[in-house]
């Protein structure tokens, strides 16, 4: 198809270089730098999509973020992307998009039959036209409404693309680069502030890319260039264009999106996606400019109708034309200004201005070219399905309350103007209030709330002539007050032609006997019929008018609706707007890929992974790893075809008839240190710690303050003054931040210090009956014996060259040792205890086979003390001292924590000895009661005890040790079974704690 | 994201920080006989007032230091900042 809406030699994309991208499975011809609606309006192609609700027809209304239209569906490298505008998406070759809620084409949809169907999409038919019958909600509405309603389709693939996340901090971020951006930016940089300039377009310069003004005697791209030129020369700049800064938090800390490779062929192999800054900037000035406004009338949302600066900048940015017969509506001079620029490519306007005599120099040269203009006239609706194709005009009275002399003219496009909007949405964001400035009829931000000026139109500054000296006057202030360099540039002169007044008009009555569709929001179908149905139904804060009609809500949050929603409802209301007030405005700006907020953090980079220095020899020996907590450790070592369950049972087998070694590096480790260490113990820990002598070490419980067990372990006094102390892999972080806070804030007398050791040390168990044996040949010249290595007992020895910490203590319930040495010999040390340890017949174990060794021991792990436990209900009562006070004492007096009928752990076994019992069921006296059957406790951990071979679980039921010996059930409804159980004793085996002794 | 004066390290951001609450609350001195209602109170109750809060934040990422936040609640203003144990103006 031929670009027979191109222009010759007008505009800026490169006429060198030809692309084809496909359309709807069509193919067409842009030029480089064209979007798709650049693109697509040369190749005459206007229908797009298909409306939110009613599936009417869809085009092009604007030329940048503000566009409700046209939202298609990307596929790139078979990855979709949905919901991306086609006014901002550049092509390039390869590019292929398409409609979205349409079917089964844009052309021919199904879903128009909405538009027939109308009275029951009233606003608000969610709330109510669907609630009647009830069963009829979830069987026929709710997927219907979803099946109609939605734009674009996520893929559910794994996005393969990279997205990468930078932190940045700046003396000044301004945001956009038009004449107020650019002006600030010069004076900024040249009084030596360190400048971010973000633009969210292609090319810089925003309004001075199609304006027709004269700044310094150049034009205003002129200016641009050599502005951007200079800033990109000097060191002290970032400069950066496709930039969108759409959130503005607390403490001037602003967030860009930078879309660095979405207008590349292909995934570049070094450039990411997208880059998401955090930028935090001492001084910020918004310069985010303005969005022009719709005027409301008959069929405003048929293609073809689109905002009269969108129509310009086609023309002058991409040389395209919007028709070909247009048609300008306007209440103000900006609509002469596109008027003037179809002229000079040959194309004939005819203008209807809503005032009835306005004067300017913009006015006169428009009517010196032979522009016709009718003045005190109005658009009353446009006709055409899927394109205009005319448009009843009227003359309107000068109430304009009445029409007169309606007549039909033949047209192809219709571009209006209903003056200007600032986007005050980052100022807002900031958190400042906003006032109504009358001569405008639209917000600007109010007082500062941060560190943050508006600037330019964005402040409601609409002469070129004043945002140039305020923007400079402002980039020399805020600059000044960081450098104090007091370098202040000249400002240029500046020459315009339109002036600043607009007609307050910006809805046309119906005429009588007409019920047109006059739509406000254009994404999400709003009419004003609908904002006047929400008011009669009683709706009066915008806020919830808004909800009920969803105004404003759509992808485009309302960029181009929100105002004329309020104009309406104040009218409505005989209310100025300002009462009325405006909904608020929330991050983001615009929509940002998820990719981009998630970053690199995503898969196994969405947390640290750690692993310990012995990993590798893991994985050599057929290792299947399990995450606990940020660590990586085995869950067992596989051996030909064995599975989970046959693996951790021959490994736990083997500790109990041989010797086992597990690695114990992901144990938290704590250094305590100092003269108080002793008292600090004995007020962290419940049980007596003043005693301990040194070379020995204690079982320890700890508290919080409301009474619940917060973590276990064991300490060594390593030396007088110096404590080692273990927690559990998952609570390390939380007990060095949990003592931190005690030593420096409650007891700051106590001289301790702590600091973790985690990483410095790496661990080994080595647990079984031949542990003992096989500690003789590691350590020969060591007294291991049961006398000069106790129970508890901690030794410093030498381990082939190697200086090593022996710990005897256990957690599988057999004679045990700890060794440790420093992380780097952690691999030696391994090897040498596999190699020594083979003639023992030594395996290593991995997390299951240790779970089941704690299980059938009856040792309470995570799984019991799990936020809701006291040591009582852990049966760690005996832990608790009496005579002293510790971290949380006080709670345990309280009555529910003294009360005799409390859960306790107990031991459960399947009365079938077979039946495995799922962790979580519920233990129940009767498993036919009525529901809900009253739960006596829940079954925490289950395992098959190697040491009888049957089934085994630990389980925290009411009134447990009053319930030994009880036949009750298991029962778990999320398996859907029900077993005959046996409470039995929690220390299932060895429960006089024979072998850690022996 | 705020941005935190950590008096032993300068300014830094909030994610360098985790949350310690409400920094007036006193712990019970050891040893003490106190009532259930007493106790309940400094284990369990805490204001949240919108205005100025005097609280705790640990710089868990940085010098692992508890200081001390004055903080406007509603506009995330900060005040001052203090180490743990400075008297509080």
């Amino acid at each position: 198809m031929s670009q027979d809406f191109r222009l010759d030699n007008v505009g800026m994309v490169n006429r060198e270089k030809k692309i084809s991208f496909k359309f709807n499975g069509k193919k067409y011809f842009g030029f480089e730098g064209d979007t798709i609606a650049s693109a697509l309006i040369a190749n005459g192609v206007h229908l797009v999509g298909r409306s939110f609700k009613y599936h009417r027809p869809r085009g092009f209304f604007g030329v940048g973020v503000d566009e409700p239209y046209a939202i298609l569906q990307l596929d790139r490298n078979n990855e979709r992307d949905p919901n991306i505008r086609a006014t901002e998406q550049e092509i390039f070759e390869g590019l292929e998009v398409k409609s979205v809620n349409c079917w089964p084409s844009v052309n021919f949809d199904i879903g128009a039959i909405n538009n027939f169907l109308k009275m029951f999409f009233p606003a608000g038919f969610y709330y109510k036209t669907f609630m009647w019958p009830p069963s009829f909600w979830y069987k026929i509405y709710e997927p219907f409404i979803r099946m109609a309603a939605g734009f674009g389709e996520a893929s559910i693939k794994h996005d393969k693309e990279r997205y990468e996340h930078k932190y940045e901090y700046c003396d000044l971020l301004i945001t956009g680069s038009g004449p107020s951006g650019l002006a600030s930016a010069y004076a900024a940089a040249k009084n030596g502030a360190r400048v971010i300039l973000a633009e969210d377009k292609p090319r810089f310069g925003g309004s001075l890319l199609t304006s027709d003004v004269n700044i310094g005697n150049q034009t205003g791209v002129e200016w641009t260039e050599k502005i951007i030129a200079e800033l990109k020369s000097m060191p002290n700049v970032t400069v950066k264009n496709r930039s969108q800064v759409f959130g503005y938090y607390d403490h001037n800390m602003l967030v860009m999106s930078e879309r660095i490779s979405d207008h590349l062929p292909k995934t570049q192999k070094y450039l990411p996606k997208q880059r998401l800054w955090y930028i935090r900037a001492n001084e910020v000035l918004i310069s985010s400019g303005s969005i022009e406004r719709p005027l409301v009338f008959g069929n405003n949302d048929t293609p073809g109708v689109m905002l009269s600066s969108a129509a310009k900048e086609y023309m002058k940015v991409y040389g395209v034309l919007v028709g070909k017969k247009p048609l300008i509506f306007t209440n103000n001079d900006s609509g002469y200004e596109t008027a003037i620029e179809f002229k000079k490519n040959g194309v004939n306007p005819i203008i209807l201005d809503t005032r009835s005599d306005p004067s300017s120099d913009i006015i006169a040269e428009a009517k010196n070219l032979n522009i016709e203009i009718k003045f005190s006239h109005v658009v009353v609706a446009a006709k055409g399905y899927k394109k205009v194709k005319s448009a009843d005009i009227a003359k309107i009275s000068d109430d304009k309350k009445e029409l007169f002399n309606i007549e039909n003219i033949e047209c192809d496009c219709i571009c209006v103007s209903g003056f200007w909007t600032p986007s005050i949405h980052l100022a807002s964001q900031s958190g400042n209030k906003s006032k109504f400035n009358e001569k405008i009829d639209a917000f600007v931000p109010d007082k500062s709330k941060q560190q943050e000026n508006t600037i330019g139109s964005a402040n409601g500054i609409f002469t070129l002539e004043e945002t140039i000296k305020d923007a400079f006057d402002k980039g020399f202030d805020v600059s000044n007050k960081i450098t104090e360099k007091n370098n202040k540039v000249s400002v240029p002169t500046v020459v315009e032609k339109k002036s600043t007044d607009h007609d307050k008009f910006w809805c046309v009555p119906l005429p009588k006997g007409k019920s047109y569709k006059r739509f406000l929001d254009f994404q999400n179908d709003v009419a004003v019929s609908d904002i006047e149905l929400a008011l009669r139904e009683g709706f009066r804060s915008i806020e919830h008018v808004k909800r009920y009609t969803t105004l404003g809500m759509a992808t485009d949050q309302g960029k181009t609706s929100n105002l004329n929603g309020l104009q309406l409802v104040s009218d409505i209301e005989n209310k100025v707007v300002p009462q009325v007030g405006h909904t608020t405005f929330r991050p983001p700006y615009t929509p940002v890929s998820i990719g981009a907020i998630v970053g690199r953090e995503v898969g196994k980079h969405s947390k640290p992974t750690r692993k310990s220095p012995m990993h590798s020899w893991h994985e050599k020996n057929n290792a299947v790893f399990v995450h606990a907590g940020v660590w990586l450790r085995p869950r067992y070592y596989k051996q030909g075809n064995e599975g989970l369950f046959e693996a951790s049972k021959r490994e736990a087998k083997n500790v109990r008839q041989n010797v086992g070694v597990c690695d114990v590096t992901t144990l938290g480790k704590i250094d305590v240190k100092g003269p108080d260490a002793a008292e600090f113990l004995n007020r962290v820990y419940t049980n007596a710690w003043l005693k301990l002598p040194v070379g020995k070490a204690r079982y320890g419980v700890m508290l919080r303050e409301d009474g619940i067990v917060m973590d276990d372990g064991t300490t060594t006094r390593i030396s007088e003054n110096h404590y080692h102390m273990t927690t559990t892999t998952a609570q390390a972080a939380n007990v060095l931040s949990h003592l931190e806070y005690y030593l420096q804030l409650v007891w700051p007398e106590l001289n301790v210090n702590v600091v973790s050791t985690t990483e410095q040390w790496a661990g080994a168990a080595i647990a079984g009956p031949n542990s003992r044996k096989l500690l003789m040949k590691l350590f020969p010249n060591l007294d291991v014996s049961n006398e000069g290595l106790p129970f508890m007992g901690y030794k410093e020895a030498d381990l082939f060259g190697v200086p090593a910490k022996i710990y005897r203590i256990s957690f599988s319930g057999e004679l045990a040792y700890e060794i440790n040495v420093e992380s780097d010999n952690g691999y030696f040390m391994w090897e040498k205890i596999m190699e020594v340890g083979k003639e023992f017949q030594i395996q290593p174990y991995g997390t299951e086979a240790l779970s089941t060794l704690r299980i059938e021991m009856g040792h309470v792990a995570g799984s019991e003390l799990d936020g809701r436990t006291i040591p009582y209900d852990a049966s760690l009562e005996g832990l608790v001292s009496k005579k002293k006070d510790f971290i949380g004492k006080r709670s345990l007096n309280r009555s529910a924590f003294t009360s005799t009928d409390r859960e306790k752990l107990v031991g459960v076994v399947p009365i079938d000895k077979t039946t495995s019992i799922p962790e979580g069921s519920y233990i129940v006296k009767d498993p036919k009661a009525k529901l809900p059957n009253p739960k006596l406790g829940h079954v925490s951990a289950s395992c098959w005890s190697v040491e009888y071979d049957n089934p085994f679980s630990l389980a925290i039921i009411k009134d447990g040790k009053n319930m030994i010996g009880q036949k009750l059930f298991a029962m778990s409804p999320l398996k859907n079974k029900t077993i005959p159980v046996e409470i039995v004793s929690s220390h299932y085996v060895d429960p006089e704690g024979k072998r850690v002794r022996s | 994201m705020l941005y935190i004066n950590c008096p032993h390290c300068g300014l830094r951001s909030q994610n360098e920080f985790a949350y310690g609450g409400d920094a007036t609350v006193k712990r019970p001195e050891l040893n003490k006989e106190i009532s259930d209602q007493e106790w309940d109170n400094f284990v369990y109750l805490r204001k949240s007032p919108r205005g100025k809060h005097l609280e705790l934040w640990h710089h868990i990422s940085g010098c692992r230091q508890w200081i001390k936040v004055e903080r406007d609640t509603s506009t995330h203003e900060i005040f001052k900042t203090y180490k743990a144990n400075e008297a509080i103006e």
